[in-house]
């Protein structure tokens, strides 16, 4: 249970995504939206993927579904499931995989269905596309799924409209079409944001439930550390396009090693905390990850990403600890398999820093 | 839905009851009297005062109106016979029924227009489909600035040019003529072929540019990102649901160009000399015959009025919120 | 002119009279009902939709009252019409102790400089084409204030009052993040000095790391200018973080009320049990693991409380008390009488709940965890057919 995915001694772990790149290519420059990011996750398990908007947790859904927009994305590196390499796939391999093995959840439900057809058809479609069953046993298939997450008479509501449920209603018609094939693995971005708390504490019940059922892998993608306390096994924090740390929900929770997961934590408000002290907020803002095309024209190296060193850095308050002079602008800090973050903190340096500046001082920008 | 039939046409109604009392008192206000163009050369005081009378042209306009609008339902008698219902009156000009003038001349309309929209939306939607499919690419490029060099033209300099090249020219085509599809399928095709395609040009550059902005707009769509998420193959993705949200601002902008397809197919009549509503009216006017402008009028208001509601009830056929929503709150 | 220096003159001696006792802001029975319009030939109001029906509350000077809820439940429309943004079906708003409710526009103008509104949106409440400068200095300009020092000097002072440099003046809202971009609506807000600000949800559209310095400047303008707010979120934890009471609203009314400790730690309406055993905490759980049979163990066991299906219509709200088809103690009586929103007995002064068969006091777990059937009576929203 607490063995970290992908830790050594499981040899290729059902999902195993390798120094994953996606840049976009824009007018002022190139974005580096994902700048080689690593992670395994095993069968069963769920990982969530937590970060703040431009972090690039949902640029990597769409890589690892291949969504991306091949004339404006550039996705280099390897992304593994189950043996099959994703990245640069024909895409006729992908439309089998897509919606069968590997499925996705979007943010918002709303958006997410189409509005022209109804919610029997639309879960339906893919498995009728993928199992080749006729349409006749889709319909029923469509009626069963939504019987299981939760709808009131499925067999009458599985000829409405996407607009005649309401917003909790719909995002249980999204997750149904997405387990409809049984995928192996499930990617949820942000499914419950657009959604009110006390239904997004339903259909947060309802992602484990079914988890449990079906046996899938679950890539959980969210901003919230709170739904990934309750959620996850892993978790995977990623800031500026690269993942900072990683390792069991419990211990990155309780023991957060990288300094900008600690300031995350120590930023949210919470029920528990004392509402008399000021919340301890991460001084400045995330970097720009566009690298501006050279002024003379050409286009920019593709090499490098648009950060030499830590791309926490400016905003961190640990950096003047760290030994070797300036390591933390020059050198990137790697991310070690298994339990870890990407730091040139020791260990020892860390936890005598950490516990030094218990609360470190609210800063401003 | 029958709810909405209902509500639409009485609201035609009262648009074509508005318009038939702006025309006829219009009509009254010019300083021109009718009955002296009825009456035709050698003509006496008596005779004019004979057709005034004849024609009811002494009593109060208003009265004329009801006289005129009762006559569209009921039909009236003339002096010269009977005009059964729906009657217009006689045409001052040629003392011929209006509705009988009109019933002959609609053929070559209807031919026109709905076979000058058939190309036109099949060219214009199709190249705009093709662009979006391929946007940024050369297809893309080509696509998108031949419909912005055709959306500058115009049919009274194309119409003549192609006539000089197609038909005086090189004799491809035969000058365009209006042969009723009954008598010769054939015939009727080839006939309309240029009026048609000379309209098309006009028309089809600004399906082009619309097609493919609202199918671009579409396919980022997040349902549509859906659709490709479950493994929908890239052309079903295309057709079921980026096609399908495209429709709606499509069949919006068909039904604001109606007034003006029926405008463009008068001016293609007259400049390929086809004897359709377009001549007539223009005929009408510079006769001041009354009854025909009126039936001119009103005929072919009606006809609008009707594609409009064809069109909104289109709306409900596309879009299931549009559908439900007239159902329940009705 | 007549008018604004009578209107001020009804402020000043309303001000002076009030003393102590007298709130900043008293709203009583405020209602907003839009209208659903139907028919033919004649379109006519066949419905309303209830997005606030009858709301009682007093904010003081200087105080923070915050405003929960969920989607829908009309606490957005309140803190509109609060600033008098929207006109008020019905009810009454004393602003220091004069009726703004009705008040014309001549009359009205020197509340308006008072209270000023702080949005949710730092993208789409800034007009892209003015400076920075222009957006903080506008209110003086339209209000004609000329602060000593001049109004450029303001704005510097403003801009710096709310974390951001005075160098930025010339800059446009494009050039800022986020949260940046709501210090400079905060700025704007402050312009004019006001005694009240409504802010609604502030801080939802930002980052976690980002809200809470926006919350925290949010405290400072509080405690070092003395400002009131009426804060509107649905962040349970947000609001509890900056708010001394609070009022929790379900469909157009509000449930509960009271001094926040009060109500977070001894919640009495099973909808406010239920929205704090909603909100995920980002505490490492111990036990068997994560999933719905993991929780409990640790150091602090909350209750869990999963409510049944989705707000209903605020078109079409249930009888009596409105939150009875998603509520686990819902008896007949709930259907056939309105609760009074009233003090309970054991309940501390001002800690009022609109409940027939309150909860006990406490948010700890109890011996079975409240889980209703997904939605067993789920009405389809408004505007559908079946």
């Amino acid at each position: 249970m607490n063995a970290p995915a992908g830790a050594a001694g499981t040899p290729e772990p059902f999902l195993s995504v390798r120094d994953l790149r996606v840049r976009f290519s824009t007018e002022d420059g190139t974005v580096h939206a994902v700048d080689g990011l690593s992670f395994g996750l095993e069968r069963g398990r769920t990982l969530g993927v937590v970060g703040e908007s431009g972090s690039g947790k949902s640029v990597t859904a769409l890589a690892l579904m291949g969504l991306h927009d091949r004339r404006t994305a550039s996705v280099t590196g390897e992304v593994l499931l189950d043996g099959h390499e994703l990245t640069g796939a024909p895409e006729k391999k992908l439309e089998r995989l897509r919606g069968n093995r590997v499925a996705m959840v979007f943010q918002d439900p709303l958006t997410a269905l189409s509005p022209y057809h109804t919610v029997g058809r639309q879960i339906a479609e893919p498995f009728v596309r993928h199992t080749g069953a006729s349409r006749r046993q889709g319909r029923l298939r469509a009626v069963e799924m939504l019987g299981r997450v939760g709808i009131p008479q499925p067999a009458r509501r599985v000829d409405d409209y996407p607009h005649q449920f309401s917003g909790g209603m719909r995002q249980r018609v999204v997750i149904a079409m997405a387990l409809v094939c049984n995928p192996s693995l499930l990617i949820a971005d942000e499914p419950t944001t657009a959604l009110d708390v006390t239904v997004q504490a339903q259909i947060l019940d309802l992602l484990g439930d079914l988890r449990q059922e079906f046996g899938s892998a679950v890539v959980l993608i969210t901003h919230d550390l709170g739904v990934v306390a309750g959620t996850a096994d892993d978790v995977l924090v990623m800031y500026a396009g690269r993942a900072v740390e990683r390792g069991p929900v419990r211990e990155v929770l309780r023991d957060p090693q990288h300094p900008y997961t600690r300031g995350l934590l120590d930023s949210v408000p919470r029920l528990s905390s004392d509402p008399e002290e000021p919340l301890v907020p991460i001084p400045g803002a995330p970097p720009s990850l566009l690298v501006p095309h050279p002024a003379d024209g050409s286009r920019a190296p593709d090499g490098g990403g648009p950060l030499r060193g830590c791309p926490f850095l400016p905003r961190c308050a640990f950096s003047g600890r760290v030994e070797g002079g300036d390591r933390c602008r020059t050198e990137r800090p790697v991310l070690p398999a298994g339990r870890g973050a990407a730091c040139h903190l020791t260990e020892r340096q860390r936890r005598t820093a950490f516990a030094e500046e218990a609360r470190p001082r609210p800063g401003r920008p | 839905m029958l709810r909405f039939l209902v509500r639409r046409t009485l609201g035609a109604a009262a648009v074509l009851l508005l318009i038939s009392a702006f025309t006829f008192f219009l009509f009254f206000s010019i300083p021109q009297d009718p009955a002296l163009l009825a009456c035709g050369k050698n003509c006496t005081a008596d005779a004019v005062a004979l057709i005034h009378r004849n024609l009811g042209l002494d009593d109060p306009v208003p009265l004329q109106y009801a006289a005129f609008m009762t006559g569209i339902v009921t039909g009236r008698e003339f002096a010269a016979g009977p005009c059964p219902a729906p009657c217009f009156g006689y045409s001052f000009a040629n003392d011929r029924p209006v509705f009988e003038t009109l019933a002959d001349r609609f053929p070559t309309t209807a031919s026109l227009t709905v076979g000058g929209a058939v190309v036109f939306l099949a060219v214009g939607l199709g190249a705009g489909m093709i662009a979006a499919a391929r946007r940024g690419t050369a297809t893309d490029k080509v696509v998108s600035s031949v419909s912005l060099v055709l959306s500058s033209m115009q049919i009274y300099f194309l119409g003549p040019v192609v006539l000089g090249v197609l038909v005086y020219g090189t004799g491809l085509l035969p000058s365009p003529s209006y042969v009723p599809l009954t008598e010769d399928p054939a015939g009727w095709f080839t006939g309309l072929l240029i009026p048609w395609c000379v309209m098309a040009v006009i028309f089809t550059a600004n399906y082009t540019r619309m097609a493919r902005s609202t199918l671009i707009e579409q396919l980022q769509e997040d349902h549509v990102r859906t659709a490709r998420a479950k493994g929908m193959p890239g052309r079903t993705v295309f057709f079921r649901y980026a096609w399908r949200g495209s429709l709606i601002p499509i069949v919006t902008i068909f039904g604001m160009d109606l007034g003006s397809l029926f405008g463009g197919a008068m001016i293609t009549e007259f400049t390929f000399g086809l004897a359709g509503l377009g001549r007539l009216a223009v005929d009408s006017v510079i006769d001041i015959d009354l009854p025909m402008i009126m039936g001119v009028m009103l005929f072919s208001s009606a006809l609008i009025l009707l594609c409009n509601i064809v069109v909104d009830a289109a709306y409900a056929l596309i879009d299931p919120r549009v559908r439900l929503d007239a159902g329940s709150s009705a | 002119m007549e008018g604004d220096t009578t209107a001020r003159a009804d402020l000043g001696a309303a001000g002076r009279g009030a003393g102590r006792g007298e709130p900043l802001l008293r709203v009583e029975g405020l209602a907003k009902h839009f209208p659903v319009m139907a028919g033919f030939p004649v379109r006519r109001r066949v419905g309303a939709v209830r997005a606030v029906d009858g709301v009682d509350l007093t904010v003081h000077a200087g105080e923070v009252f915050g405003l929960v809820g969920e989607s829908g439940c009309g606490k957005s429309t309140t803190g509109r019409m609060i600033a008098r943004l929207t006109e008020p079906t019905a009810g009454t708003i004393t602003y220091r102790g004069l009726d703004i409710t009705r008040l014309g526009r001549r009359r009205l103008r020197p509340v308006r400089s008072e209270i000023q509104m702080v949005f949710q949106d730092p993208y789409s409440s800034l007009n892209p084409r003015q400076t920075v400068g222009t957006i903080v200095g506008g209110p003086m300009e339209v209000n004609g204030i000329d602060p000593p020092g001049g109004r450029g000097r303001r704005v510097r002072e403003l801009l710096e009052t709310v974390g951001l440099s005075p160098d930025h003046v010339n800059r446009f809202p494009h050039e800022f993040s986020g949260g940046q971009r709501q210090r400079i609506g905060i700025a704007r807000a402050l312009a004019l000095n006001p005694r009240l600000i409504v802010a609604d949800e502030p801080v939802s559209a930002l980052d976690v790391s980002v809200q809470a310095q926006v919350v925290n400047l949010l405290r400072e303008v509080q405690r070092d200018l003395g400002v009131a707010f009426v804060f509107i979120a649905h962040d349970l934890a947000v609001v509890r973080h900056f708010s001394q009471r609070v009022a929790v609203m379900y469909l157009g009314r509000i449930v509960e009320v009271g001094d926040r400790d009060s109500v977070y730690s001894r919640p009495r309406h099973p909808y406010t049990h239920a929205l704090l055993s909603a909100v995920p905490e980002p505490v490492a759980r111990d036990g068997a693991g994560p999933g719905p049979d993991g929780e409990g163990g640790g150091g602090s066991v909350r209750e869990r409380i999963r409510l049944a299906g989705d707000v209903p219509s605020p078109a079409d709200p249930p009888s009596g008390c409105r939150f009875r088809t998603r509520c686990w103690k819902a008896r007949e009586r709930c259907a056939a009488e309105t609760p009074p929103l009233v003090r309970l007995e054991g309940d501390a002064e001002g800690h009022l709940t609109a409940c027939h068969f309150p909860e006990e006091p406490t948010t700890a777990a109890r011996g079975g965890d409240v889980v209703l059937d997904p939605a067993p009576t789920t009405e389809p929203h408004p505007g559908t057919s079946p």
